[in-house]
């Protein structure tokens, strides 16, 4: 068969084809995006979408699944917290009639998220079987395996990737795509209807089902044992198999693919064939709780691998031979740092620049825009989780009362409002808050690669679709105050602030400016400055564009990175910053 | 080896063809990446191994052979990474950030200087202005990719289908183009 190279990401989506799912379903989040990008680009046989958010995706699948087709759901880990509910009743309600796999893109080390969640415990809570891929290869394979598990076991299956199995490349060698099942509906009211009394039937089964699969775990061909050197063993998993292998070729491995429910038989007897047992896991002791419950006791385990962050090859090695842990590779330390920043044009920005000189406070929340929690805008105070900036700020209006309310604004992306905020504002109004919010409506769910979503009209598979029209679904929540602006437009836009916070009653700003990113064409040429009028007072610098900086104490605006928003002209006290064309 | 360099240059796309060429090789090949908040405007580092098995994404702090610089800053926050006898290509290029744009920080003066003096093999390589005589800014990825192709030895002709393969249509001539000044650069540095 034909070899390919393939991201982690891709391979699960190459996955999905060969094992005959028809329905895909995900909200963007880092590392787990081009899943269902690449699904879109490369298998137009399956439908997919990106849903409003985790728990629609998962119920969505769940749909196809009754409906007898294969379904796939993809997330990032924080995004299972926010499918949990449906999660947790799939684990009863189980898959036959089409099988199941809830993909979780864990993210150790956080390069692109809020925690480090080890989401293998939700196998162990949720009781499903978790399979985690090592490559590329794997990762496409295990997907096949995914539904023919969540088939045979009338289980939905987790796909445990993290960070460096989803954004890493390696060869793949092609599968046969298999015949998908036949779309069929029956009403199973038994299988279907949670209710307590049915629940309770489920219950039995779900326990019955962990010991059927600890059986078939014994000795499938995800779990690989491979005896080398009989001295010392590592029991392993995921991509940590490959850094193990690396830094210490002589050792004993049991790789498990099936990293939920372990199996005891199986664990014993690798266990009896080496000398010293080591655990080798990134985060949680995953493994080696189940085996401490076993009453197996690993010679080293999390008492010399860390806890905390990705494990690489030096800290491993550091670890099997009882250094200090690398933490992080050694680096000069007095060089400047380049943190990442809000892109030249950025339409975040106008807005930004505004709450900082109110001196406003801000309840922000997830996407690009966390990022004007950064000098030198430093306009937001806090970042929860998706939606929580609407909540957090009625709590903060119910804690201190109005007064401090007044200059005090949620600030939430238009995609982020879609996925969990509406309900957040609807609760604001409901509970006669006096809450200030903006939508940064940029057109894109940014950060993640600019993915459409319902503001926007466009759909996953690229059809035009209804365009949500956020000032009027403010208005029907309730909000006594709606106004739409410019960000670009540095007074109108404090103009709107300003009468919001004054205005009885919830108030709702929409910025409305797209991606500077995705309209590049409507860019305008490079702004200059007047060296003559520049006094060099470094107030433009508080719009903390990257395209402006100081030279010999004059402003100098990088030409190739100005997309020409104006944004700085207006805060140029001396009009010093002019557009090209006036020369 | 390591591709070091500023969110938005372009290195996902150059170490995506240095993965295909090795590929074409019949050769194992491994490479890792972050993407997300880092991409905008941030430090991004890009690993990749072949050979006739690769285990591990990652490299070992201290063992790489080869650095690939896109930006001078980045070029020497990385290259301790590199092993003592090991080789940093670098794109004589100096892209401010935001904390020295502000003024909070300074960019230092003497990186040239300061990567010679980490004791490996430094090549160093004006892309910007190869790719702007050859009429093409965008090809600076392919020059630099030139100059790091002559330093190994993955056959040229694996070399130049990888970039017909992934760069735009329109764009493959000046590419091959930008592939051979940064290939010749690179040779007379040896």
């Amino acid at each position: 068969m034909q070899k390919v190279l393939l991201s982690g990401n891709e391979a699960v989506a190459r996955g999905a084809y060969e094992a005959g799912i028809r329905v895909a379903t995900a909200y963007p989040g880092t590392p787990s995006t081009e899943i269902l990008q690449a699904v879109a680009d490369n298998y137009p046989d399956i439908y997919c979408e990106w849903s409003v958010n985790e728990k629609v995706a998962v119920e969505v699948a769940i749909g196809a699944s009754f409906g007898g087709v294969r379904s796939l759901s993809a997330m990032k880990h924080v995004g299972l917290n926010v499918a949990a509910d449906p999660f947790f009743s799939l684990a009863y309600i189980g898959s036959a009639t089409g099988g199941m796999v809830i993909v979780s893109a864990d993210d150790p080390s956080m390069h692109s998220s809020q925690n480090e969640q080890d989401n293998r415990n939700y196998g162990r809570h949720a009781k499903v079987p978790v399979l985690e891929p090592a490559d590329s290869q794997e990762a496409k394979d295990f997907t096949v395996w995914a539904i023919k598990i969540s088939e045979r076991f009338d289980t939905p299956v987790i796909l445990r990737l993290t960070t460096r199995i989803s954004h890493s490349k390696s060869v793949v060698e092609l599968g046969e795509p298999v015949k998908p099942n036949k779309a069929t509906y029956e009403k199973d009211v038994n299988q279907r209807m949670i209710l307590p009394a049915i629940a309770r039937k489920m219950r039995i089964k779900v326990e019955e089902r962990l010991k059927k699969l600890i059986e078939w775990g014994e000795d499938c061909p995800l779990n690989i044992m491979e005896i080398r050197d009989k001295k010392a063993g590592v029991i392993t998993c995921g991509v940590t198999y490959h850094h193990v292998r690396e830094v210490a070729p002589e050792l004993s491995t049991l790789k498990l693919g099936m990293v939920y429910p372990i199996p005891p038989k199986l664990v014993r007897k690798f266990t009896d064939s080496v000398k010293e047992l080591y655990i080798v896991e990134e985060l949680d002791p995953f493994i080696e709780m189940e085996l401490n419950h076993l009453g197996i006791f690993p010679k080293k385990g999390k008492d010399v691998v860390p806890v905390l962050y990705e494990l690489n090859p030096e800290r491993v090695e550091a670890a099997l031979k009882g250094e200090p842990d690398p933490i992080s590779p050694p680096m000069p330390s007095d060089i400047p740092n380049r943190p990442p920043v809000l892109c030249p044009g950025c339409p975040h920005t106008g807005v930004f620049y505004n709450l900082h000189r109110m001196k406003a406070r801000a309840t922000g929340d997830i996407g690009c825009y966390t990022l004007g929690a950064l000098p030198p805008l430093s306009a937001m105070d806090t970042c929860v989780c998706m939606g929580a900036s609407l909540g957090n700020a009625l709590g903060l209006e119910k804690a201190l009362g109005e007064e401090f309310n007044k200059n005090l604004f949620a600030v939430i992306g238009e995609s982020t409002f879609i996925h969990s905020g509406i309900t957040g504002l609807v609760n604001c109004i409901y509970n006669k808050g006096n809450t200030n919010l903006i939508i940064l409506d940029n057109r894109a769910t940014a950060m993640t690669g600019h993915q459409p979503n319902p503001a926007t009209g466009v759909t996953l598979m690229g059809e035009t679709t209804h365009e949500l029209d956020l000032a009027e679904l403010a208005r029907a929540c309730g909000a006594s105050y709606v106004a739409e602006v410019d960000p670009y437009d540095l007074a109108k836009t404090r103009k709107a602030l300003e009468e919001a916070s004054e205005s009885e009653g919830v108030s709702v700003v929409i910025s409305k400016r797209p991606c500077a990113l995705i309209v590049r064409d409507e860019w305008k040429p490079a702004l200059r400055v007047d060296v003559e009028a520049c006094n060099g007072c470094r107030l433009c610098l508080q719009v903390g564009c990257p395209a402006l900086s100081m030279k010999e104490k004059i402003a100098v605006i990088d030409r190739v990175l100005c997309t020409g928003c104006g944004v700085c002209a207006q805060v140029c006290p001396e009009e010093a910053i002019l557009e090209r064309a006036v020369i | 080896m390591l591709i070091a360099g500023v969110g938005g240059q372009g290195i996902i796309l150059a170490s995506e063809i240095i993965a295909l060429s090795a590929m074409k090789e019949g050769l194992d090949v491994k490479k890792a990446e972050v993407h997300g908040m880092s991409q905008r405007g941030g430090s991004v580092v890009s690993t990749l191994r072949y050979g006739q098995k690769v285990f591990s994404p990652l490299i070992k702090s201290g063992t790489a052979d080869i650095l690939l610089g896109f930006e001078k800053l980045e070029a020497y926050r990385t290259a301790q990474a590199v092993k003592p006898d090991g080789v940093i290509i670098v794109n004589d290029q100096e892209i401010y950030p935001i904390t020295v744009a502000s003024g909070k920080a300074k960019y230092p003066q003497n990186l040239d200087q300061l990567l010679v003096q980490t004791g490996r093999k430094v090549i160093k390589i004006d892309a910007y202005n190869i790719a702007k005589e050859l009429g093409e800014v965008r090809a600076v990825n392919v020059v630099i990719l030139g100059a790091l192709a002559s330093q190994l030895d993955l056959n040229k002709e694996s070399w130049l289908s990888a970039i017909k393969e992934r760069v735009p249509k329109k764009a493959v001539q000046v590419n091959l183009k930008a592939f051979q000044k940064g290939w010749e650069v690179g040779e007379k540095q040896v």
